[in-house]
């Protein structure tokens, strides 16, 4: 056979009766698709005409669960919404419920919701940039990043009893103090965490091979992604300098010294670098939390609402009544509304309560930045290569369960 | 308020009621006037819609809430819209045109609330099996008791 006869014709091509599409199922168990997405793809060759995403397969009723349970009962179930940043989902309810009762949180705790927060932050994006590498093909990326999430999840035990599903939060304040020895434990892992950092830089920022598979891909424009009500890495790697610590700041993050990393080029290299940059502003907020940590209490001064000290309760009859009505019907929350939002690590987490003046939460609605960043799968992925399609969703960084509650 | 009264200046009679609650302004709209109202502050600077939600006062009537939360970057300000529709058939107009975002939200207040978005396009459940009845996030669906979810064999 002569070699010309191998080339595709021209004419062959062009003919639109000869032009076939597939359809492709990526998923629900796929893993790249980081749990249980599934992506119909309509293929016109390796390049996606359409793209449709079907979500729900991780719907607990998350929601409707809360309307069951008593205020305080509401906080381990927010830790399954998204199990990567948890503390994130604890800290947006309980400020949402407090904006509510009018809680004035002492400073220790607020320094402790922030120093937890952003490890778990830090914990969050050590798991995706593992698995988008992971995901690329950079295969050692994942055990490097898994190392130090381990170091943050033991720091999580030491604090709460629990690695991934801390409820450390309460409703006023934390759950337990800051356990013995915990400032050398934190400060171990601080001190070597910059140059974990820059080794993680070192094998993917430069590498050619990173660069030509991230470069260019996944591009949305700012726009757009405003339009679609994409928050988070997602839009500050667009060049939006907009961070919910920064402009609405919560928990005292006011007193916090730290910059808003940003891009312009909104593309998959450019979320990668929002990302490692906030892993290092992450660090440095923490290590603040850790130096100037207050002395003082760690919960509000409301015994209708936390729990009295175990002593106390003993020997005091007050104590003993207040933490008889906690335990047996909870506390009862003045009937209104409240919306409170926090920077999650995928975007802005925020919390609709609604009480009617009972014990147990009348509505609660998560607004879960992966729901809303999900959205974006279809334009995204649309007139791209197949083979890209794995880096533009490693990129958007969702997580299911925050999708689906 | 600034919003309040540019709003009812610009569209006189579309904001029925409204309070200021802990720092949060919600302001009532007028369910048939929803998209103009959105398109008119989305004008005004709320560029993004956060959220659209849903919450069911059974059994008082009108039963349900529709819920807009809208945020301006630029003048970092939040403000939430509230739509009373009747619960004998809940209907409101999408404001997927305002906002393209508003696409899954609404489709996840339908699946949970069987509130219709009239003018979406996919008027269909998200989140639940496609052969799910009810609407679990309302009052009256029974949390008690079994149900099989699949046809049995």
């Amino acid at each position: 056979m002569a070699a010309g006869t191998l080339e595709h014709t021209p004419t062959a091509a062009a003919e639109p009766s000869r032009r076939r599409t597939m359809t492709l199922n990526m998923g629900p168990q796929h893993p790249s698709t980081h749990g249980v997405l599934r992506v119909v793809l309509d293929l016109d060759g390796e390049v996606i005409l359409k793209a449709v995403a079907d979500i729900g397969f991780l719907h607990t009723g998350i929601e409707k669960q809360c309307e069951t349970k008593t205020w305080q009962q509401v906080v381990p179930l927010t830790d399954r919404v998204d199990y990567l940043s948890n503390l994130a989902n604890n800290l947006a309810y309980c400020l949402a419920v407090e904006r509510l009762l009018q809680l004035e949180i002492p400073p220790r705790a607020q320094y402790l919701r922030v120093m937890l927060t952003e490890l778990s932050r830090i914990a969050s994006h050590l798991v995706w940039l593992g698995t988008h590498a992971l995901d690329i093909g950079a295969m050692s990326m994942f055990m490097y990043c898994f190392r130090e999430r381990e170091d943050i999840l033991k720091i999580l035990e030491m604090f709460s009893g629990q690695r991934m599903m801390t409820s450390y939060l309460r409703i006023g304040g934390v759950a337990l103090d800051a356990p013995r020895g915990w400032e050398k434990v934190v400060g171990k892992f601080l001190s070597e965490f910059p140059s974990r950092i820059d080794m993680y830089e070192n094998l993917l920022t430069g590498n050619p091979i990173w660069t030509i598979r991230t470069k260019g891909v996944g591009y949305m424009s700012l726009e757009d992604l405003l339009d679609w009500g994409v928050t988070g890495p997602m839009i500050r790697a667009a060049g939006l300098k907009w961070d919910i610590r920064k402009d609405e700041p919560y928990s005292g993050y006011d007193k916090f010294d730290f910059e808003v990393p940003t891009r312009t080029e909104s593309d998959v290299f450019a979320r990668y670098q929002v990302r490692i940059e906030e892993l290092r502003q992450s660090h440095k907020i923490a290590k603040q939390a850790l130096d100037g940590m207050p002395p003082g209490p760690f919960q509000a001064d409301a015994p209708k609402i936390l729990l009295p000290e175990r002593e106390k309760m003993k020997t005091e009859m007050e104590a003993l009544i207040c933490h008889f009505k906690i335990v047996t019907e909870g506390f009862s929350v003045p009937a209104g509304e409240a919306y409170a939002c926090v920077e999650a690590p995928r975007g802005e987490l925020g919390y609709y309560v609604v009480s009617d003046g009972t014990t147990k939460p009348y509505r609660v609605h998560m607004r879960t930045p992966s729901f809303a960043n999900l959205q974006i799968l279809a334009p995204m992925l649309e007139n791209t290569l197949i083979a890209d399609s794995i880096a533009a969703l490693g990129s958007m960084d969702f997580v299911l369960g925050d999708t689906d509650r | 308020m600034r919003v309040t009264q540019a709003l009812e200046g610009n569209l006189p009679g579309a904001a029925v009621g409204g309070k200021l609650d802990r720092g949060e302004l919600t302001i009532d709209i007028d369910p048939a006037r929803i998209v103009e109202v959105c398109r008119a502050l989305k004008a005004d600077g709320y560029l993004r819609l956060a959220a659209v939600t849903c919450v069911d006062q059974y059994p008082m009537e009108p039963r349900f809430e529709v819920i807009y939360h809208l945020h301006s970057i630029s003048r970092n300000e939040r403000l939430r819209l509230k739509c009373r529709v009747s619960g004998t058939q809940p209907e409101i107009d999408s404001v997927i045109g305002v906002w393209r975002g508003a696409d899954w939200f609404e489709r996840e207040v339908f699946d949970l609330f069987g509130v219709h978005f009239r003018n979406h396009g996919n008027m269909t459940r998200i989140l639940m099996p496609e052969d799910w009845e009810g609407h679990p996030l309302r009052k009256d669906f029974p949390v008690h008791g079994y149900k099989y979810s699949y046809p049995q064999e």
